[in-house]
Order: structure tokens, then C-alpha cells, then sequence
């Protein structure tokens, strides 16, 4: 029993086990503090929902053998550019006929799908020439895409009023999607109350849809030869799995689901945020899974779940207790989020042991 | 006739060589090549004058030089670039927050400080080693992680727990709640300028700030004499050609600093941090001495290849460790550097860029992950900053906004990163396969 306990404990990993008591001292904490806990539980399941699909993006990654996909924002970018085209069209054609906000959510997806495509295409060509340095490169291919797209915004040529800057040049920084009616299509669809509990039951129903998908996807012939892939390369290569496609496919389908990870942020958060925004939203992602339970080089669905609900729980909680010990620790939620975050990625770096 | 064919011959093996050895320079100094025609470009274009370009250059490499040269030696351990270096800029700019609360100003200020944060950067480094050799061939992606997290620990303790549970009084640097340190921190009338412009606080506003063509003058002469010396000492190290190309740069330099001197334009106003770049130039030649000493000469094998290293008796764990330990310490001294001559600096920002910046520098003048020297770091820092100073113009002259020129430098800093890795990473797969067909 006690080597049980011992066996579990180490394989679930001390950096868990220190978040997931933080996680539980925070809770102990809101109902000591007399905190409106429905109102915690509202804003924690809109959050879990809609970072959940972007958390699912590093499922693929991971298992296909890339790690876990810290150029998401590639994907990101492809999402931003699918909703930025969907609303200029909602725009110009808006004299003939006027879309609901859940089709517009629909026709972003499918915009942005072709570009998340090719990008993905494009990206996991480019990590199977650099296997072994994956992870920095992905880094970096992501912030430069960023930061090459924060001068396409100021260029690209879209010109509904809610877009552009009444004067000068470029989208503005954030662009809400109140007007055409897409904010919180998801969330507020067939969602019901529980006491004064809001569940945003559409925002879940999409999100176990894509776990389904996920999960479906994995079971099929080229789900259980991408788990061999990333699982032991050279011997799937002698097994006569072509281990480059494999990888190729992971990273097109975490694309993917960034672009549509992004929109589903989006539409529950009311804006689409440009330039800086999708700089560091990788990076949340990743933490997320790895809280969950996976490493860089195993993950489930089940991890993408747990980690998406305690690493967006810890953020809900923290910053209101926090403020109830006393008003000066005003940034101690996201303080709290930066060291648990980046602590919890360097735990599963230590953790892969060396080349 | 025989004769006649083999002087053809020889004559086009020649050239076919010296067309090898000019297409090898191009492909191995691509990278720094390209920026220098932008540099050049983005200079034409934005139609600066060269006087202010020139003021604002030497600022800009003496107070950034010190920072990308911390980077070198733990690329000579095989560690690759090291974006840690933010842990230690954090040091520094801590150390200068509290020298500034003691009240402590000028020259003995800033010496203080790099006294005072030589021990906790020893400290950092000894902590980011042991995590690098947890995380051995991830190394830089472990660093990019840690600054991140770093930055939290940071702003823990100087946004929440300073004046509140760590006390400290001080009216101009912590916030009106008595909580935290204020989001920015002035030096002026204190630290700032404290290395650059040791006279200031004297009375002697030109105590070590000479003008820059008397500088120049000073490195012209002194450089020919050097590389006569070279040429004419016994071991050869220097070819006739390089000789030559040598002097006439010197010279050209030379005679630029006198004819401005004789006219007496603009370029007399511009005065050399000479303090700062005595301190400079002592860093380069510490590299370059360490590297030919024991420990130095064990760190290259162990950056060649760790295994072969270990079985020739090197402690490569601890080789490593020191290795981050110095570049820690010299991160920190050249933010302190950095800041005394910014003069201002935001509390919780002003580190976070320094270690992006920093690597693309050293990159821009043709360091790879594996390979990184004093020329290129300084090179890295006069072309990267070229093309800081010509972007916001030039993409005004282009495209009628500023932005697009800053936006644009901030890609190509990003950019040059993410291109040299992938290249570096291409490289080494393609050698490994090659190594396993043979």
C-alpha cells in the first residue's frame, strides 16, 4: 500500500502535486474568505471552455512526436485571419443579406481552414529537418510570425468600421464581434442555470466534440501509427511506418485546432486581439497539458482536460483571493500564473532528460 | 607547348579555387552580409545624417557591447546561446534599485553595485546550470522558460513583497501604497552616466571623454603599430594581403578623425564613454585570454563533444556550470552598464527584451550556436543597432509609417533567431545521418 502511494506520487510528479495543493488552498481559501463561489464557478467553466481546444492543440503535437507545440501561434494566426476575412465579408455583402452570429462562427472556421492547412503543411515539414531542437524552433518560428503579422495587419486590406482606425493605416488592436452578433454564440447556446451557476453548455458541447474527434482519430489506422512515430521513431521507421508523414499530420492537425481554438476564444472572450495577443497564448497551452499530467513526449485527452481545468481554475481563483488578503497584491494572480506556467514547463523539461 | 598547357591548367585550378573560397566566404557570412546591405539601404533610405547617426551609434555599442559578449562563453561550452542572461540582468538592475535607495551615486555607486551583485549572480548561475544540465540539448529553450519564469519570481518580490513584507522607505521609488517598487526607476542625478562620465558629479565634465576622433586617431595609430608588429613577429600569424587591408582601413580611419579635427565639424562634439570602453576592451581580452587557459581549453572539448570530454577526465557537469556562472556575472555587469548610461529604466520591462536582443545581435554578426567570437559580438552589436537606429525612418521614407520600420526590427530580431536555429538544427541532422550511412 505504502509503495502504492510512493509509486503514484513520484509518477503523478512533485511539481503537480505542489499545484494541485495550491489549487485545493485556493478553494479552501475563496470558502474561508466567504468569496461568491457560484460566481467563481461560472467564470472558471467559461474559461475551461474556451482554452480547452487550444490546450487540445498540443495533443497531436505531442503524441506525433514534435513535444508539445509552442508554435500554436501559427495556427493562431491562421484563426485571426479566417475571422478577420468572415467579418469583412459579413461586411461588404451586409446590403444583401445579414448572417446570425453562430453561421459567421462557422464561416470563420471554414475561411480559416485552408490557410491553417498549408501553414501546418508547411510547419511540420520544417520540424522534421530539425528533430531533436523542436521546441526552441517552434518558439521561434512562432514569435516571428507574430511579429511579421503584426506588419501584415497594418497592410492587409480590410475595411469594415469595426476593423479599420477611422484614420491611419491597419486593423486596430482588438476587434470586438459584438456588432455581427458572434460574441458568446457558443456560451450562450442551450446554456442554463444551476442555482446562480451559468453553464455555458454550447462552449462544452463543442469542446467534447473535438475530444471525440480527437479520441476517434486516434483510434483509427493513422492515429495508432502516429502513436507509434512519436512513441520510438526508429523502430516504427523498420515497422514500415513512414514516421516524417506521421509528424507532418500531428502538426497540421494542432494547426488546425489552433485556428479554431482562437475562434472559439474569441467569440466567448467578445474581441479577436491582434498584433501582440497571440504572442504568449502558446505558452498557456502548454503548461496546461503538462498540469494534466502529460510530458513532452506523452499526453491523452484525459491530461488535456485535467489541465485545462485546474491551470484556468488556479487563474480564476487566485486573483480575487489574492484581493481579499488585502488590496496591494493586486498582480499576485498573474504573478501566480507566470510562475506556476513557465515552473511546471521547465519541471517537463527536466523531466525528458537529455539528448 | 606542354609548358604553355600546364600554366592553363594551373592557372583555372587556381581560379577555380579562389571562386571556392570567395562562394565559401559568401555562404558562411551570409547572414551578416545581408544585414549589412540592409544596414546600408535602410541608411540611404531613411536620409539620416551621418553625424547624428554617428552620435547615436557610439552610444549605442558602448553600452550594449558588454551584454552580447556575456554571451560568448557559454557558446563555447556547447551550452548554445544562453537566454538566461536575463537572470542576471535582473541582478543587476536590483543591485541598482537598491545602491539608488542608499543614495549612493556616481563612479563609487556603480562600482558598488557590480561588487555587491557579483556573489547573487554567482549564485543564478550556479541554480540555471544545474537546471541546464537536468536539461542537457535543451538547454536554450530551458533558458527562453526560466527568464520567463524568473520574471514572475521577479515582480514577486519588488512589485508585492517590497515595502510590505521586505521593509524599505523610500518616497521616489516605491508606490504611493508603500507596496512595491515604482514602474519606472530615474537615475539621473544619481547613478546615471556613472561609468560613462565619471567627471560629472566632480565638476569635470570632461574627465575621460575625449572626442571621438581623437579616439580614433588614438586606434588608428596604435592598430597599425599592432599589426606591424604582428606581421613582422616570428610565428607569422598575419598574411601580406591582410597586412595591407589592415593599414589602409586604419589609415582611412586616420585620416577621417584628422580632417575633422582640422575642420572642426559637428563630429568634435561627439565624446567617447572612454571608462566604459576601457572596461569593453578588458572583457574582450579576459575572453580571449580564458580561452587559452586549462579551464578554457576544457570547456571548447566539452562544447566539441561532451562524451569524448568526459572520458578524457573533464567533470563536464561542472565545466558547464561555470560556464553559465560567468556569463551570469558578466550579464549583470552589462546591465548595470546598459542602464547607467539609459539613465532611466522600466522596473518590471527593461530585462525582458535584453536577452532577444542580445542573441540576435551576437547572431547578426555571424555567431552560430556553436561558434561565436569577440569580432562578431561587436560587429553583431554595430550592424543590429545600425538598423535599429535607420528602421522607424526609413519605413516613414517608405511606407509613411514609423511603425512599420519598428515593427519590422522587432521581426528581424525574431526572425534571425528562428532562421539560424533551424539552419544549425538542419545542419547538425544532416551531419548525423551522413555519420550513420558511412
Amino acid at each position: 500500500m505504502k509503495k502504492f502511494i510512493t509509486d503514484s506520487f513520484s509518477s503523478f510528479g512533485l511539481a503537480r502535486v505542489i499545484i494541485l495543493g495550491f489549487f485545493v488552498f485556493l478553494c479552501v481559501m475563496a470558502v474561508v474568505l466567504r468569496l461568491n463561489i457560484s460566481e467563481l464557478l461560472t467564470s472558471s467553466l467559461v474559461r475551461i471552455g474556451m482554452w480547452g481546444v487550444l490546450v487540445l492543440a498540443m495533443l497531436p503535437a505531442i503524441v506525433s512526436g514534435i513535444g508539445p507545440n509552442f508554435g500554436v501561434s501559427l495556427g493562431i494566426v491562421c484563426g485571426l485571419v479566417g475571422g478577420l476575412t468572415a467579418l469583412e465579408m459579413a461586411f461588404r455583402i451586409s446590403h444583401v443579406t445579414e448572417f446570425s452570429g453562430g453561421v459567421l462562427f462557422f464561416i470563420a472556421i471554414l475561411i480559416s481552414l485552408p490557410f491553417a492547412l498549408l501553414t501546418g503543411v508547411s510547419y511540420g515539414w520544417l520540424l522534421n529537418r530539425v528533430k531533436g531542437s523542436e521546441m526552441m524552433i517552434a518558439t521561434y518560428v512562432g514569435f516571428s510570425i507574430v511579429s511579421i503579422m503584426k506588419i501584415a495587419w497594418l497592410f492587409l486590406p480590410y475595411a469594415s468600421p469595426e476593423m479599420a482606425w477611422p484614420i491611419g493605416r491597419g486593423v486596430r488592436v482588438q476587434i470586438s464581434l459584438a456588432n455581427r452578433g458572434v460574441t458568446r454564440v457558443l456560451n450562450n447556446f442551450l446554456s442554463f442555470n444551476i442555482g446562480d451557476i451559468v453553464v455555458p453548455t454550447g462552449l462544452f458541447i463543442f469542446f467534447a466534440l473535438c475530444c471525440l474527434l480527437m479520441w476517434i482519430f486516434l483510434r483509427s489506422r493513422t492515429g495508432v501509427a502516429m502513436y507509434a512515430a512519436g512513441d520510438n521513431p526508429r523502430f516504427s521507421e523498420a515497422a514500415g511506418i513512414n514516421v516524417n508523414r506521421s509528424r507532418i499530420i500531428g502538426t497540421t492537425i494542432s494547426t488546425v485546432l489552433g485556428a479554431i481554438g482562437i475562434l472559439v476564444y474569441a467569440q466567448s472572450y467578445g474581441f479577436l486581439q491582434l498584433y501582440e495577443g497571440p504572442m504568449f497564448m502558446p505558452f498557456v497551452a502548454v503548461a496546461a497539458i503538462l498540469i494534466g499530467g502529460a510530458s513532452v513526449r506523452k499526453a491523452t485527452i484525459t491530461h488535456v482536460i485535467i489541465g485545462t481545468a485546474l491551470f484556468l481554475g488556479i487563474q480564476v481563483v487566485a486573483i480575487p483571493v489574492a484581493n481579499a488578503f488585502t488590496s496591494d497584491w493586486s498582480s499576485m494572480g498573474e504573478i501566480s500564473r507566470k510562475i506556476i506556467q513557465n515552473g511546471v514547463i521547465l519541471y517537463a523539461l527536466t523531466q525528458a532528460g537529455g539528448d | 607547348m606542354r609548358v604553355a598547357d600546364k600554366t592553363i591548367v594551373s592557372q583555372s585550378q587556381e581560379g577555380v579555387r579562389v571562386k571556392k573560397k570567395i562562394k565559401g566566404f559568401l555562404t558562411n557570412n551570409m547572414v551578416t552580409i545581408m544585414f549589412l546591405i540592409l544596414g546600408l539601404l535602410g541608411f540611404l533610405i531613411a536620409g539620416m545624417s551621418p553625424f547624428l547617426f554617428l552620435m547615436d551609434i557610439v552610444t549605442r555599442v558602448s553600452r550594449n557591447s558588454f551584454l552580447v559578449l556575456s554571451l560568448i562563453i557559454p557558446v563555447m561550452a556547447g551550452m548554445g546561446l544562453n537566454f538566461s542572461i536575463v537572470l542576471g540582468a535582473m541582478a543587476g538592475q536590483a543591485l541598482l534599485i537598491f545602491v539608488t535607495h542608499w543614495g549612493i551615486t556616481g563612479l563609487p555607486g556603480i562600482l558598488l553595485c557590480m561588487i555587491l551583485v557579483t556573489p547573487l549572480s554567482i549564485f543564478l548561475g550556479y541554480l540555471t546550470g544545474k537546471l541546464f544540465n537536468k536539461a542537457k540539448g535543451q538547454e536554450m529553450i530551458a533558458g527562453l522558460i526560466l527568464a520567463f519564469f524568473a520574471q514572475g519570481v521577479y515582480e514577486l518580490i519588488f512589485l508585492q513583497l517590497i515595502g510590505g513584507v521586505i521593509p524599505m522607505d523610500n518616497r521616489v521609488l516605491i508606490m504611493s501604497s508603500g507596496v512595491g517598487v515604482r514602474t519606472t526607476v530615474d537615475l539621473s542625478f544619481g547613478l546615471k552616466y556613472g561609468l560613462d562620465w565619471p567627471g560629472l558629479t566632480l565638476g569635470m565634465p570632461t574627465l575621460l571623454r575625449p572626442t571621438l576622433p581623437w579616439v580614433l586617431s588614438f586606434f588608428g595609430v596604435a592598430g597599425t603599430g599592432l599589426l606591424i608588429f604582428l606581421y613582422f613577429s616570428k610565428k607569422m600569424v598575419l598574411s601580406r594581403l591582410k597586412l595591407i587591408a589592415g593599414i589602409a582601413a586604419l589609415a582611412a580611419v586616420l585620416v577621417f578623425s584628422i580632417n575633422e579635427m582640422i575642420v572642426g565639424s559637428q563630429v568634435n562634439l561627439i565624446r567617447v564613454p572612454l571608462l566604459t570602453w576601457i572596461v569593453i576592451a578588458g572583457l574582450c581580452f579576459f575572453i580571449y585570454f580564458f580561452s587559452q587557459t586549462k579551464l578554457g581549453q576544457d570547456m571548447r572539448s566539452v562544447g566539441q563533444d561532451r562524451h569524448v570530454a568526459a572520458v578524457a577526465g573533464i567533470q563536464v557537469d561542472r565545466v558547464r556550470i561555470i560556464a553559465i556562472m560567468m556569463s551570469m556575472v558578466m550579464a549583470s555587469w552589462g546591465h548595470i552598464i546598459f542602464l547607467q548610461n539609459m539613465g532611466a529604466f522600466s522596473t518590471y520591462g527593461s530585462h525582458e527584451q535584453i536577452g532577444l536582443y542580445s542573441v540576435a545581435a551576437l547572431l547578426i554578426g555571424g555567431a552560430t550556436v556553436t561558434r561565436a567570437t569577440i569580432g562578431q559580438a561587436l560587429l553583431g552589436v554595430f550592424l543590429f543597432h545600425t538598423l535599429f537606429i535607420v528602421s522607424p525612418s526609413a519605413g516613414r521614407q517608405l511606407f509613411g509609417d514609423a511603425q512599420v520600420g519598428e515593427y519590422f526590427r522587432v521581426f528581424v530580431a525574431y526572425g534571425v533567431i528562428g532562421v539560424t536555429l533551424a539552419m544549425h538544427a538542419w545542419k547538425k541532422l544532416l551531419e548525423a545521418s551522413s555519420r550513420l550511412e558511412n
